[in-house]
């Protein structure tokens, strides 16, 4: 600072008025500060825009178009040879129950005096999902003294007229569109009219497992949710006590040598190896060499528990590290051994800084997708696995794979579905941020 | 120490859960992506008709699928590899040099590989002929070999669009890219006299080889993902075309516009008389050996191939699957085990 006498007297120098300086500085400001706020806008337009477009497409996957109709279980075609015998009325493929179903949807639309010009038997077999057939052919075995008999059944339209009652197809649309008909959308809206087709909540997308590409109607999450479940629990019960225990000797135990700081270094680059490098070592590790089966949740929890046990491990450090030199000063000075001291003092004030950090590698996880493509996640799978420890064995899906096998399907719908998916996924991970945030807020002190 | 105890118990519970897993109840397939969405249909619908588990399908590619296959016998190998081209001599000497010693061929049906393009384009009329000039990585002109100087769909054939060329081709790990050298490149070359020009100045190896190069200066694309990702490629170039199986169009014919070869439109129809001229057989590999180790597997192989799921009519066939005409015979060749190098 130089002396103000010494500097020639300016004409008009005021506090109140500002100089070139000083609106060169304040103009430099606000330059700044509306970069900021341009940077925190183009963040937001993009997740709006991210997030319209998922549930704009996504959130019809958790309605479903269904048909109630009276249907005969005729004794001809489902029991040939008139002896109830259920094994002989196994040998009736689901093929034949579709006889059943169109004769039922006939009958439905000549009761309800719909005229529709050009209706095809295409677009009749059509009309209903493929999973109608199998329902009623499980219902049929389960019970044969449903034979001979008119039953009220509820079944799922196929996805072309599911998709017709949620606007996604017009009539234009179906003119030009190989897999329905003109004729086929009239018959839908005639018999929506009449409260014949109805759409309601889709708990089948949650809790159905997936199915195949002619019936994306009858596709489903629920073996994708229990996969990432599994996973998720053996990345749970591995990475936390193996992060805790590793942190807790790095931080309060370890000497500080070469030997640590080799240790430290690697941790840190652990967890900036991209993810399909863990599922390359996976599929070598523990499917080639221990002979551990593929698409199996025992495996993809293995690979994410390496994944996330550097996250783990960074995290619990600097929650340990954030506990003040005071505590364990007080603990040893009263006598409690060093064990002692980290495990009823140190360990539980870190708790709430472990548990995010836990979650966060969790829900890192959860969305994983790369490693499971290589360990054969990416699966067809129509079978719940069994309860644990044998389910953990059996073939399974996980949620960010099953969006990215949906995606890969020609059929439209599935696309409706992929995006439902995403709607799912991001709910689950939402409630693990939320759990996280919550316990931070709850647990955390402050020196 | 809760944490220590309760992690080496955690290790001990896997340790000991890993031993059970050797036998496995389900049939495992993978391979061909154009086959995979058949093979769903038929495992679910295998699924649905007995009480054996349901089949898990994987995709990965013909090729990729044909050498886990090989791999050798036991529950850690797949029980099926879905191909969408036959398995050539080289991998089945590789599968019978891993003890995998019965090899069954099933071809189940045709599929057609089509040209489409956006639904809002101009109409396309083609033959092999203008395929093999407008994509050749070289082409004869005044009897010297030059890179193709073809922009436009119009340099081709002046009967076609003033397009500029831009074609979506399935890479080279999918079996369609091979149908489609096979089918289209080297049958256009032929049909134009190229091969006969190139022939007669680098000799018949060379010439082969031309015929069914790519041209790589961005007007063909390989595409490595499925068709799913050539549709969004030709959605969003309003020049562009691509090359799908006959199901996928089917499925998409809202977005696509399909373009006849050698005045033929590709239907389920005119692929199976043989008069569209490019389709391709598709099979699926079982592997006798896994007979009675993994339960179903040879009734799932036969209740593929039965009348109601891959004859005309069938949920194979509603999908876009061009019916086998001598589906018996291949029925019967299931039922009797026939392997592949038995004759």
């Amino acid at each position: 600072m130089s002396d103000p006498a010494q500097t020639a007297p300016r004409p008009r120098r005021s506090l109140l008025q500002t100089d070139a300086g000083t609106r060169r500085r304040n103009a430099a400001e606000r330059r700044f500060r509306t970069y900021g706020a341009a940077a925190i806008l183009t963040a937001m337009a993009a997740l709006a825009v991210l997030m319209f477009t998922v549930f704009r497409d996504g959130a019809s996957a958790f309605v479903q178009a269904r048909a109630t109709i009276p249907v005969v279980i005729a004794a001809d075609v489902v029991d040939p040879q008139g002896n109830r015998d259920p094994a002989e009325m196994a040998k009736i493929l689901t093929m034949s129950y579709s006889r059943l179903l169109d004769q039922a949807l006939t009958r439905e639309i000549a009761r309800s005096g719909i005229q529709v010009g050009g209706l095809t038997q295409r677009d009749i077999t059509g009309f209903l999902s493929a999973q109608a057939r199998a329902d009623l052919r499980r219902a049929v075995l389960a019970d044969p003294s449903l034979v001979g008999q008119e039953i009220e059944w509820r079944m799922m339209t196929s996805s072309r007229v599911d998709a017709m009652l949620k606007g996604r197809i017009t009539r234009e649309m179906a003119a030009r569109d190989a897999r329905t008909s003109v004729a086929q959308y009239d018959l839908a809206m005639a018999l929506r009219d009449r409260g014949v087709v109805r759409a309601g909540f889709n708990w089948r997308f949650i809790t159905a497992p997936d199915g195949s590409d002619s019936r994306p109607e009858a596709a489903g999450l629920g073996v994708a949710i229990l996969g990432s479940f599994y996973m998720m629990l053996i990345v749970l019960v591995l990475a936390l006590p193996i992060g805790v225990a590793a942190s807790i000797w790095l931080e309060e135990f370890a000497p500080k040598n070469r030997l640590t700081d080799v240790i430290e270094v690697n941790i840190s680059n652990l967890a900036a190896v991209p993810s399909i490098v863990f599922g390359i070592l996976g599929l070598a590790a523990f499917i080639n060499f221990v002979g551990l089966p593929r698409s199996a949740p025992i495996v993809g929890g293995l690979v994410l528990t390496l994944m996330t046990l550097p996250t783990i491990i960074i995290s619990t450090r600097a929650a340990l590290k954030a506990v003040p030199p005071s505590i364990r000063d007080a603990a040893l000075g009263v006598g409690a051994s060093r064990m002692q001291t980290v495990f009823h003092h140190v360990l539980p004030l870190a708790m709430p800084g472990v548990l995010t950090g836990t979650i966060l590698g969790l829900a890192q996880a959860l969305g994983e997708t790369a490693p499971l493509m290589l360990i054969g996640m990416v699966a067809f799978v129509t079978t719940y696995p069994s309860a644990p420890p044998q389910g953990l064995f059996d073939p399974a899906s996980a949620l960010p794979v099953q969006i990215y096998n949906w995606t890969q399907r020609a059929d439209p719908a599935f696309f409706e579905r992929a995006s439902g998916a995403i709607i799912v996924l991001l709910a689950f991970l939402l409630a693990m941020n939320l759990i996280a945030i919550w316990l931070r807020r709850k647990f955390e002190r402050r020196w | 120490m809760s944490m220590m105890r309760m992690s080496a118990a955690a290790l001990a519970l896997l340790a000991a859960s890993a031993l059970p897993a050797a036998a496995r109840n389900q049939i495992q397939v993978a391979g061909s992506s154009t086959v995979l969405p058949y093979a769903t249909i038929a495992a679910e619908a295998f699924a649905d008709n007995t009480d054996f588990a349901a089949p898990v399908v994987e995709g990965g590619g013909s090729g990729a699928g044909i050498k886990q296959f090989c791999a050798g016998v036991g529950p850690r190998t797949i029980d099926i590899a879905n191909s969408s081209r036959p398995m050539t001599q080289a991998e089945l000497a590789d599968c019978h040099a891993n003890g995998v010693a019965r090899v069954i061929e099933v071809r189940f049906g045709y599929d057609g590989i089509v040209f489409a393009s956006g639904i809002n384009g101009p109409d396309f009329a083609l033959s092999t002929q203008d395929i093999h000039a407008a994509l050749a990585a070289e082409v004869v002109v005044d009897g010297r070999r030059t890179p193709n100087p073809a922009r436009r769909w119009a340099d081709v054939n002046p009967t076609l669009p003033a397009q500029e060329i831009a074609v979506f081709v399935p890479g080279t790990k999918h079996g369609t890219r091979e149908v489609f050298e096979e089918k289209v490149m080297a049958a256009g070359c032929d049909a134009s006299g190229t091969r006969a020009e190139l022939a007669a100045l680098d000799g018949d190896k060379a010439a082969r080889a031309a015929c069914t190069a790519l041209r790589s200066d961005g007007r063909a694309v390989d595409i490595d993902g499925d068709y799913t990702e050539t549709l969004a490629r030709v959605d969003s170039n309003p020049n562009g075309m691509g090359v799908f199986g006959l199901s996928f169009y089917e499925n998409n014919t809202t977005r696509l516009k399909v373009a006849p070869i050698d005045g033929v439109v590709p239907t389920v129809a005119s692929v199976a008389s043989g008069e569209y001229p490019v389709s391709r057989p598709l099979f699926f590999y079982v592997k006798a050996d896994h007979f009675g180790l993994v339960p179903g597997l040879k009734e799932f192989a036969e209740f593929f191939v039965v009348d109601a799921i891959a004859g005309p009519g069938g949920p194979l066939a509603d999908y876009g699957l061009v019916p086998d005409p001598q589906l018996a015979a291949v029925q019967a060749a299931v039922a009797a085990e026939h392997v592949m190098g038995a004759d």
